[in-house]
């Protein structure tokens, strides 16, 4: 009986990829492990092996062949006149978690559905990922700034884990783009000193989940010694990549930390959401003298949105965004939670409840005016994040809103967060653990 | 350079001294002004005018001094909470550390750091951490700066036996070797670990070889011997400047205090702290070095005298500055207007 050779899902978050090559014609014999075709994706090329022995009937999707969706049919193997049966190729080798091929989701361009929010105009856009907004960001700031440099694991030769960095170490050559070892606590406490004495490193952490084998260095080094030196030392650093969940890898590598850090003084946190966000806010991260936490999402990183493409474009740490008005409630949001808040305010907007939508860029500094100004307008505020509940963010949120304008307030403010529980492995669990439209949706409606 | 445990330092100064009369009586006072203030710190801790933690540099004052002589000004110093001494050996006035230790308005961090948070930018003194083995990566990173500048500076990064027992000692170890940065790692080893003996708390019976995983060259030094401290601390720079690398020297010395002052040392006993006392002394041997140089007795005491005048004048200035205004509370939190 024949079998189907589907596209397989390379990594934790990718929905389709390119077809670049094949290893394989048709009349070919295969054994299992035989590598059969090259496949792209936005983060990297890899190698794709037989699992089944057989000969290659039918070739189904050409080389070259772009946006092939997860779980399509790419070929077929077994004995002439054979019918077929769907079994995945081998996800490949890599040092990146791999995921098992699942259902394959439509890759979505997550773009604002309003854009009556009056920012300063920046002149052209064009569709970036987030993941080429980050990039851009940092690569501006070193060509204007010799004293800023990249450190982290895999960012120079490997192009960057989730290739954030790619071609970086060819532009700036690998005194500015450095490789570590896998040795989080050393390298942090390493560029903390070299920003001590007044470089300004940008350090990538693979996931904030390993920062935490660092984070004495992050809270009793970077943030305190400014104040412990009477003002006289400073530091000047980025720490960034992702946090939070990205998709199937389990508890130990999918925590937020935005309330761990949001917690500490000497620190800044922010948290792009879009790729006008993670351009903008990375720039002014990087010109900031002081230690910033960056937050980053795997998920978003292949995300397409209309970003500002001059060379000045920057946005302001400290500063939220509405990215919807409306009148009947105001739902706070921070990274990629803002795209699930959206989702919910076009589900109320059927329902004839006018949500207004605020991406809080950065956390700390917290942008209390504008939660205050728009809940003052809706009377009513609900807080999304994905991290857990306890001592959250929501729960600054709904404090803040509750000392500044209780009487403003026609119910108790809301928290939407994340389940309380280590992230689950198992699909259906996880998809319970994180914040849906719905969840959002069913908030609001309690309190209106 | 190979791993060695050979005492070049004694070779040397047998066939020419590490210091001339000049340098060594210089030496000499710089120690003995550390030696004298941190007598007065104790005093007034004992007055209840220094809170909190207070960790004393006596008995080990030869291992900062000696270093300081076999290195430049620009070069980057960083240690631990037994930094009282390392500050006084890097130049930075007594009055502004003692007035940091009385947490008055005067001290290096306006009194918001206290005796293990002190800072000088212009002294190139980096702290002052107070998290064991912490200023470890730091200072690594501070070679990292020279190395990323390419100038000529060597990161002087100061721990004790206990913080050699740190993981992030051997990441930093290990991040030196393969960068080659010009980093000297300078164990104190006190001997004791707050009230664990090195034995105890290491099964690395040699910590001079602690690098060897990693090739690092290094050097066991006598550092109650301030000759032998600068002859070894030039060796090691040599290789640093020449971008060999780093270097680890493991300073063997002794606390005669207590690991604060609030430590009753039952671990090891009075004899043993007299013995050291009496026997090996930085203080004394450097004494009897210039004596036999010919310095006068009369010269020594009139040193002795000036220091201390110039100790009590820092103790009254830690007493007559004020305490920081109310309104510090909130300053250098974040560096603000930006």
């Amino acid at each position: 009986m024949a079998t189907e050779i589907l596209m397989p899902a390379l990594s934790p978050t990718m929905t389709e990829g390119k077809l670049s090559k094949w290893l394989k014609k048709v009349g070919d014999d295969v054994k299992s492990g035989d590598v059969i075709a090259e496949i792209e994706t936005d983060k990297a090329t890899m190698e794709v092996e037989a699992v089944d022995e057989g000969k290659i009937l039918s070739i189904l999707v050409e080389e070259g062949t772009e946006g092939v969706p997860v779980n399509a049919v790419i070929a077929t193997l077994g004995v002439a006149g054979e019918t077929a049966k769907a079994v995945p190729a081998a996800a490949p080798k890599a040092e990146l978690p791999v995921a098992a091929p699942k259902a394959a989701a439509p890759a979505q361009a997550m773009k604002p559905e309003h854009h009556e929010i009056a920012e300063p105009s920046w002149g052209e856009t064009k569709p970036t990922t987030v993941r080429e907004a980050l990039r851009a960001g940092m690569s501006l700031e070193m060509r204007a700034d010799p004293d800023v440099f990249l450190m982290g694991e895999e960012v120079a030769q490997y192009q960057g884990a989730y290739k954030i960095s790619q071609g970086m170490l060819d532009e700036f050559g690998p005194r500015r783009v450095i490789d570590t070892p896998i040795t989080e606590h050393g390298f942090t406490g390493m560029a903390v000193g070299a920003a001590m004495n007044g470089l300004k490193p940008i350090v990538e952490f693979m996931t904030f989940n390993f920062a935490m084998q660092a984070i004495d260095q992050i809270i009793n080094s970077a943030a305190k010694t400014l104040y412990m030196s009477g003002g006289q030392m400073g530091c000047p650093i980025v720490f960034r990549g992702p946090n939070g969940a990205a998709s199937r890898v389990g508890a130990q590598h999918s925590q937020c930390f935005a309330s761990w850090y949001a917690h500490c003084p000497g620190l800044k946190v922010v948290a792009p959401w879009s790729a006008a966000d993670a351009k903008g806010l990375m720039r002014a991260a990087i010109r900031d003298p002081n230690p910033v936490i960056f937050l980053e999402n795997e998920i978003l990183y292949g995300q397409s949105f209309d970003c500002p493409v001059s060379d000045d474009f920057i946005l302001p740490i400290g500063k939220a965004k509405v990215e919807r008005v409306g009148s009947d409630v105001t739902i706070v949001a921070f990274s990629m939670m803002v795209d699930v808040a959206l989702k919910a305010a076009e589900i109320l907007a059927g329902q004839g409840i006018s949500a207004e939508v605020i991406n809080l860029r950065t956390i700390r500094p917290l942008d209390v005016a504008t939660i205050i100004e728009s809940v003052k307008k809706t009377n009513r505020v609900v807080s999304v994040e994905e991290g857990w509940p306890f001592a959250g963010i929501g729960s600054e949120i709904c404090m803040t809103v509750t000392e500044h304008c209780f009487d403003w307030l026609d119910a108790p403010p809301v928290r939407v967060a994340g389940l309380d529980v280590p992230m689950p492995y198992a699909a259906n669990l996880e998809k319970l653990a994180l914040p849906q439209p719905n969840w959002v949706v069913d908030a609001v409606k309690k309190i209106i | 350079m190979a791993v060695t445990q050979d005492k070049p330092t004694k070779r040397t100064r047998k066939s020419e001294p590490a210091m001339e009369k000049a340098e060594l009586l210089g030496a000499y006072s710089t120690m003995l002004l550390i030696r004298r203030f941190e007598e007065k710190a104790g005093q007034l801790y004992g007055m209840g005018l220094i809170a909190g933690f207070c960790h004393l540099y006596i008995g080990q004052e030869a291992v900062v001094v000696g270093m300081k002589h076999a290195t430049s000004e620009g070069d980057e110093v960083i240690t631990s909470y037994r930094d009282h001494g390392h500050m006084l050996a890097c130049g930075m006035d007594p009055k502004g550390v003692m007035a940091e230790l009385t947490g008055r308005a005067g001290g290096y961090s306006r009194g918001k750091g206290g005796s293990m948070h002190m800072f000088s930018r212009e002294k190139n003194f980096f702290g002052g951490h107070g998290i064991v083995g912490a200023q470890v990566s730091l200072g690594t990173g501070l070679g990292f700066s020279n190395w990323y500048r390419a100038n000529d500076r060597v990161s002087l990064t100061y721990f004790g036996d206990g913080a050699a027992n740190q993981g992030q000692v051997y990441e930093s170890f290990n991040l030196a070797s393969l960068m080659k940065l010009p980093v000297i790692f300078i164990i104190e080893n006190n001997r004791y670990s707050m009230g664990t003996s090195v034995e105890r708390a290491s099964a690395s019976r040699d910590l001079s070889l602690n690098g060897s995983p990693w090739g690092m060259a290094s050097l066991s030094v006598d550092g109650m011997d301030v000759m032998a401290v600068k002859a070894a601390g030039e060796v090691a720079v040599a290789h640093c400047r020449s971008g060999k690398g780093p270097f680890l020297l493991e300073m063997k010395t002794y606390r005669y205090r207590g690991h604060s002052m609030s430590d009753p040392a039952k671990y090891r006993t009075r004899e043993e702290v007299q013995r050291m006392r009496a026997e090996h002394d930085c203080l004394d041997a450097a004494k009897k070095m210039l004596e036999d140089l010919g310095v006068s007795e009369a010269d020594l005491k009139k040193l002795d005298d000036d220091i201390k005048a110039q100790v009590q004048e820092a103790a009254d200035f830690a007493q007559t500055s004020p305490e920081p205004e109310l309104s510090e509370i909130w300053t250098d939190v974040l560096v603000e207007g930006v």
